[in-house]
C-alpha cells in the first residue's frame, strides 16, 4: 500500500547539454513559482477578511524582509537554519526516507553544541570546529537510530522519528528544567549557560549580527549537491530512494545506505541546531528558541523540489516571510499567524501540484520520472 | 453466421503524440470467433477499450445489432451485451466464486433492506452451476478463488461475463498464462460458446492460436487495419509479415552448440517461500559453457524463486550453487557479479531498471563504482555518457538521447538497455528470465539473436520462460519445473511440445521421479 502524498519531479542524473539543462530547470521551477503566487492570492482573502488591505500587507512584508540592511540581515539569519535543515530533509527524501525527526535532531545538535561549547576552553580554531562536529555527530547518531530500526526491523521511519522527537524534546526540557543538569544557575527561565566566546561563530560584519553560519549553510548546499549528483554514494542513495528492488539487484547494500542516509540527514539537522546556538546571542539554548525550524524545513525541502539549488531559494523565501512578519503586523495590522497560513497554502499547492498544473496549464515534464517522497509509507523494506 | 452483431466504423483515437487507432473498421458476425492480431502497441487494446467503454473515440461509431450504440462506460457496454475478460484477472482471491460473481450487483433475499439485505448465495451458485454446465465451464461455485488454478480462475472470469448477460465476449490475450493443455481446453470452451450463440473477439499476438481457433482474422499494425482474412487463406509466415510489416524469421537460427565445462551447478537447492514452505524443492541441475539451458514451466512453479536464489536476491535454506566450482551459495548480487554472473530479471521495471534515472545511469547500474565510471568516490559522468552512446549504437536502443529517463522508452528498448548492460560486462553465466515478455516481434528477434551470440561466445545461459515456444526454439537442454521441483530434463532434440506440456501440468511427475531413481 502506497500513500502518494508528495510527488516531485526528479532532476537530471548527469549533466545535460546547456539548453536541455536550462529548460529542465525552468520546468522544475514552474510549479513552485505558481504555487507561491496562488498561495499569495488565496492568503490575501484571509488578510482582507481580517480587515486589512492585502497589498499593503504584502508590501510591508517585503519591506520587513528586504527593505533595509537590517531587515536583509534578519532574513539571512532566519534563512540559515532552514537551509541547513532543509538540505537534511531533502537528502532523506532522495533516499526514499521521510525524516520527520528533524526537529528533535536539531535540538540534540543544539544541546551537544552547548555541552561542548561550555565544557572546556580551547583556541577558537579548535573550539568552533569541534563544537560544530559535536552538533553534526549527535544529530546523526540520533537519526541513525530510526535508520537502524528501519533497516534491521522494517520499522517505519515516519513513526520512529516522530517518537524520537518526543524523547529528545522531553529529555532536553528536563535537562534545562528547574533541577536539570544543564540549567543555568540562578536563572528564572529554563535556559543553559552561554557557550564560551571561543566557540561562538564570528560575525561577518562586526556588530551587524550576521554570523559565519551563512557561509556554513552555503557550503553545505554545495557539498550536498556534489554528494547527491557527483559521487558514488549519491548514486546509491538515490537508487535506494527511487527503487529499492533495483538497488538490491544492483548489489547496493540497501540497509547500510538507509542507516547512512538517515545519519547524514540527522547530521545536517544537528548542524543547524549547533549553528543556531553558536551564531545567535545569547549563545545558549532555551525552550522555544528554535521551535518550528525542524518542521518548516520539511516544507522548505518540498518547495525546493528536494534539490539543493531549489532549497536555497525556498529557504530564503521562508526566511524572508519570518523576518518580514513583524513589520507586516505593525504596519498593516495583520495578525502574524497569516504567515503560517501563507506557508501552509504554499506547501499545499506544491503537494497537490495537479491543481497548479491544471490552473496554469503546465504540462508534466514528458517522460520524467517522479520522486515518490513517501515510498516508505506503510511499506516494508522487502 | 452472417449477421453482424458488432460493427465499428472509422474508429479514430489520438493520444498525445500518438495515433492509436486510425479510422478502423471492424465487424463481428454472430457466432463467430474473430481474432484481432497485432504486436504490442498496434492498437488492439485501445480499440477494445473503446468497444468496452473505457475510452471514448475521437470519431467513428459503434453499432450493436445494427443499431448505433452510445457506449460511455463499461456498464453501457454490458447493457449492450458486450463483456470483456481481461488479461489480468480481476477477482478477489479470498472470496468464493459465487461471491466474486455477485460483486457489483448483489442479489438479496428476505427483507428488502437494500445494502443491508441478506445475500442470496444459494440462488446465485445455482445459476453459476447451470451456466457452467451449459457452456462446459466446470467450476465449483463454492470454491475460494485463491485455491483455483490459473485455468480455473480464467473460467471464472468468463463465467462472470456470461453471468452478467454478455453475448459478445472480448478475450484479451487469454492464453498468456495458460499451459498448452489449458489453452486447448480454452479453445474448446470458446467453440462451445459460439455453438451456443455467443460471439467472441479474441485478442492475441500468437499466430498458432489464431490459426487454431479463429474463423476470421483482422491484423492491426500501427493503429491501422492491415487486412482481414481467414485461417485457410494465409500461412504463418504471411500472417507474421502482415503483423510486422516485413518478412520475419519465425524460427531462430541457432546453429550447433559446443558445450564445454560446467559453469553453473545447482545441487539440491531448497528455497523457502512466504509461509516457509519450500517453493523450490531439492532442485539440481547444471549449465555448461556454450549451451542454453531452458527452464519451462507454468508461471508460479518456483522458477522465480530459483532465479532469485541463484542471483543473490533470495536466500536458500539448503543445497548449494557453484559458479566454475566456486561455492557462491547465498552470496549477495555484487559478489556474484564479480564471479561473472549477469542477470536479466523477470520484472524489468521492478528489478532491472530505475525508471526515473536516465538511460546512461541505468546502463551503469551495477558498475557505477568501477573504473572508468568512478575512481571510488567521485563519478565520471563523461565516461558514463561515452559508455551509453557506445551501447545504444551497439544494441540498437531507440532513444532520442541517453540523458532522458528510461521510463520514456518502449518496453522493447527498456529490455535492450538491460541486456546491453548485462552483456557488456565480462561474464561467464547469463541468467535471463522472461527475456521477451510483452515485446514486439522486432525486439524479440534481436534479443534472441543476442542470447545465441552470448552462447556462441562461451557464456553459459540459463533461460527461464513461460513461453514454451521460446524455450523450444532457443534451448539446447530443457528442464521442466512443476510445484517447486525439477520434474524432467530433456535434450532439446528430443523435446516435444506435448510431452513438455504434460510435465508442466504435473501429470508425469511419478514417472520422472521413478526414472531419476533408476
Amino acid at each position: 500500500m502506497r500513500l502518494e502524498v508528495f510527488r516531485i519531479t526528479e532532476s537530471e542524473i548527469a549533466p545535460r547539454t546547456a539548453t536541455g539543462k536550462a529548460v529542465s530547470h525552468l520546468s522544475n521551477l514552474g510549479v513552485p513559482v505558481f504555487a507561491i503566487f496562488t498561495a499569495l492570492v488565496v492568503a490575501s482573502l484571509a488578510i482582507f477578511l481580517s480587515g486589512s488591505n492585502p497589498i499593503e500587507a504584502y508590501l510591508a512584508l517585503a519591506a520587513g524582509a528586504f527593505g533595509d540592511l537590517d531587515s536583509l540581515i534578519t532574513t539571512m539569519i532566519k534563512t540559515i537554519p532552514l537551509l541547513i535543515a532543509g538540505l537534511g530533509v531533502a537528502l532523506a527524501f532522495r533516499g526514499g526516507l521521510f525524516n520527520i525527526g528533524v526537529e528533535g535532531q536539531l535540538f540534540v545538535g543544539s544541546i551537544a553544541a552547548v555541552i561542548v561549547g561550555t565544557g572546556f576552553h580551547a583556541p577558537i580554531y579548535i573550539h568552533i570546529p569541534v563544537t560544530l562536529l559535536a552538533g553534526i555527530f549527535s544529530g546523526a547518531l540520533w537519526a541513525a537510530i530510526a535508520g537502524f530500526l528501519k533497516a534491521k526491523y522494517g520499522a517505519n521511519e515516519v513513526i520512529t522519528t516522530i517518537m524520537t522527537n518526543y524523547i529528545a524534546i522531553r529529555i532536553i526540557t528536563w535537562s534545562i528544567g528547574a533541577y536539570g543538569p544543564l540549567r543555568k544557575a540562578a536563572s528564572v527561565v529554563p535556559e543553559t549557560n552561554s557557550i564560551f566566546e571561543s566557540a561562538r561563530l564570528p560575525e561577518l560584519i562586526p556588530g551587524a549580527r550576521l554570523h559565519a553560519g551563512i557561509l556554513i549553510a552555503l557550503l553545505a548546499a554545495l557539498l550536498i549537491f556534489l554528494l547527491l549528483f557527483r559521487t558514488t554514494l549519491g548514486i546509491e542513495i538515490r537508487t535506494v530512494g527511487m527503487n529499492l528492488h533495483a538497488a538490491r539487484y544492483a548489489g547496493i547494500n540497501v540497509n547500510r545506505t538507509i542507516v547512512l542516509t538517515m545519519a547524514l540527514s540527522g547530521g545536517l539537522a544537528g548542524l543547524a541546531g549547533a549553528v543556531q546556538v553558536m551564531g545567535l546571542s545569547p549563545y545558549n539554548f532555551t525552550t522555544g528558541f528554535n521551535v518550528g525550524y525542524g518542521f518548516d524545513s520539511i516544507a522548505v525541502a518540498v518547495l525546493g523540489s528536494i534539490h539543493p539549488l531549489g532549497i536555497l531559494l525556498s529557504s530564503l523565501l521562508f526566511g524572508a516571510m519570518d523576518a518580514g512578519a513583524r513589520l507586516m503586523q505593525l504596519r498593516a495590522r495583520v495578525p502574524i499567524e497569516i504567515i503560517t497560513i501563507l506557508q501552509g497554502l504554499i506547501l499545499m499547492f506544491v503537494a497537490a501540484n495537479q491543481i497548479i498544473r491544471s490552473l496554469y496549464h503546465i504540462r508534466a515534464p514528458k517522460g520524467q520520472g517522479e520522486v515518490n517522497l513517501t515510498q516508505s509509507w506503510g511499506g516494508s523494506t522487502d | 453466421m452472417t449477421t453482424p452483431v458488432l460493427q465499428l466504423e472509422n474508429i479514430t483515437k489520438h493520444f498525445p503524440g500518438v495515433l492509436a487507432n486510425a479510422s478502423i473498421c471492424f465487424d463481428l458476425l454472430s457466432q463467430e470467433i474473430h481474432a484481432v492480431l497485432g504486436e504490442n502497441g498496434a492498437g488492439k487494446t485501445t480499440l477494445m477499450n473503446i468497444v468496452y467503454g473505457l475510452y471514448k473515440p475521437d470519431s467513428g461509431r459503434i453499432l450493436v445489432n445494427n443499431e448505433p450504440a452510445d457506449i460511455e462506460d463499461p456498464n453501457d457496454a454490458l447493457r449492450a451485451g458486450i463483456g470483456m475478460v481481461h488479461q489480468h484477472f480481476k477477482l478477489v482471491p479470498v472470496m468464493t466464486v459465487t461471491e466474486n460473481l455477485m460483486l457489483g450487483h448483489e442479489k438479496t433475499r428476505g427483507l428488502p433492506l437494500g445494502m443491508l439485505g441478506r445475500l442470496d448465495r444459494k440462488q446465485v451458485s445455482q445459476e453459476i452451476r447451470s451456466l457452467g454446465e451449459r457452456y462446459g465451464l466446470r467450476v465449483d461455485p463454492d470454491a475460494t478463488v485463491e485455491d483455483l488454478s490459473v485455468g480455473e480462475a480464467q473460467r471464472v472470469e468468463i463465467l462472470k461475463v456470461l453471468y452478467k448477460g454478455a453475448d459478445i465476449l472480448i478475450l484479451d490475450e487469454p492464453t498468456a498464462v495458460l499451459t498448452p493443455q489449458e489453452t486447448e481446453e480454452l479453445f474448446e470452451i470458446m467453440r462451445a460458446l459460439v455453438g451456443q450463440g455467443k460471439s467472441i473477439i479474441f485478442i492475441t499476438h500468437k499466430l498458432k492460436e489464431v490459426r487454431a481457433v479463429a474463423n476470421r482474422i483482422t491484423v492491426l499494425r500501427q493503429g491501422k487495419v492491415v487486412g482481414t482474412t481467414t485461417p485457410d487463406a494465409v500461412n504463418m509466415a504471411e500472417l507474421a509479415a502482415m503483423m510486422v510489416g516485413r518478412a520475419v524469421l519465425l524460427t531462430v537460427d541457432r546453429g550447433q552448440s559446443h558445450p564445454k565445462g560446467v559453469v553453473l551447478s545447482v545441487e539440491k537447492l531448497t528455497v523457502p517461500g512466504k509461509s516457509n514452505q519450500p517453493v523450490v524443492n531439492d532442485v539440481s541441475f547444471g549449465v555448461r559453457a556454450g549451451e542454453i539451458y531452458g527452464i519451462a514451466g507454468v508461471q508460479g512453479n518456483g522458477q522465480t524463486e530459483l532465479v532469485e536464489a541463484i542471483t543473490g536476491l533470495k536466500k536458500s535454506v539448503s543445497g548449494n550453487v557453484k559458479i566454475l566450482g566456486k561455492d557462491i551459495t547465498n552470496l549477495g548480487p555484487r559478489l556474484l557479479a564479480h564471479a561473472g554472473l549477469a542477470h536479466v530479471p523477470e520484472d524489468r521495471q521492478k528489478h532491472g531498471l530505475v525508471l526515473a534515472f536516465s538511460v546512461e545511469a541505468n546502463l551503469v547500474l551495477e558498475t557505477y563504482y568501477q573504473q572508468p565510471f568512478s575512481d571510488g568516490w567521485w563519478i565520471h559522468p563523461q565516461e558514463m555518457r561515452k559508455n551509453a552512446k557506445k551501447l545504444v549504437a551497439e544494441f540498437d536502443i531507440r532513444t532520442p538521447s541517453v540523458s532522458i529517463p528510461v521510463s520514456s522508452l518502449s518496453g522493447g528498448n527498456q529490455q535492450k538497455v538491460i541486456i546491453a548492460r548485462e552483456l557488456s560486462r565480462a561474464i561467464k553465466l547469463l541468467v535471463i528470465n522472461q527475456p521477451t515478455r510483452g515485446l514486439d516481434v522486432g525486439s524479440i528477434e534481436f534479443i534472441h539473436k543476442r542470447i545465441i551470440e552470448a552462447r556462441d561466445q562461451g557464456v553459459a545461459v540459463l533461460l527461464i520462460s513461460v513461453e514454451l515456444d521460446e524455450i523450444l526454439s532457443l534451448s539446447d537442454r530443457i528442464g521442466v519445473m512443476y510445484n517447486g521441483r525439477m520434474v524432467a530434463e530433456i535434450p532439446a532434440s528430443a523435446a516435444k511440445r506435448e510431452t513438455l506440456g504434460y510435465y508442466m501440468a504435473g501429470l508425469r511427475v511419478e514417472q520422472s521421479a521413478n526414472k531419476n531413481v533408476s
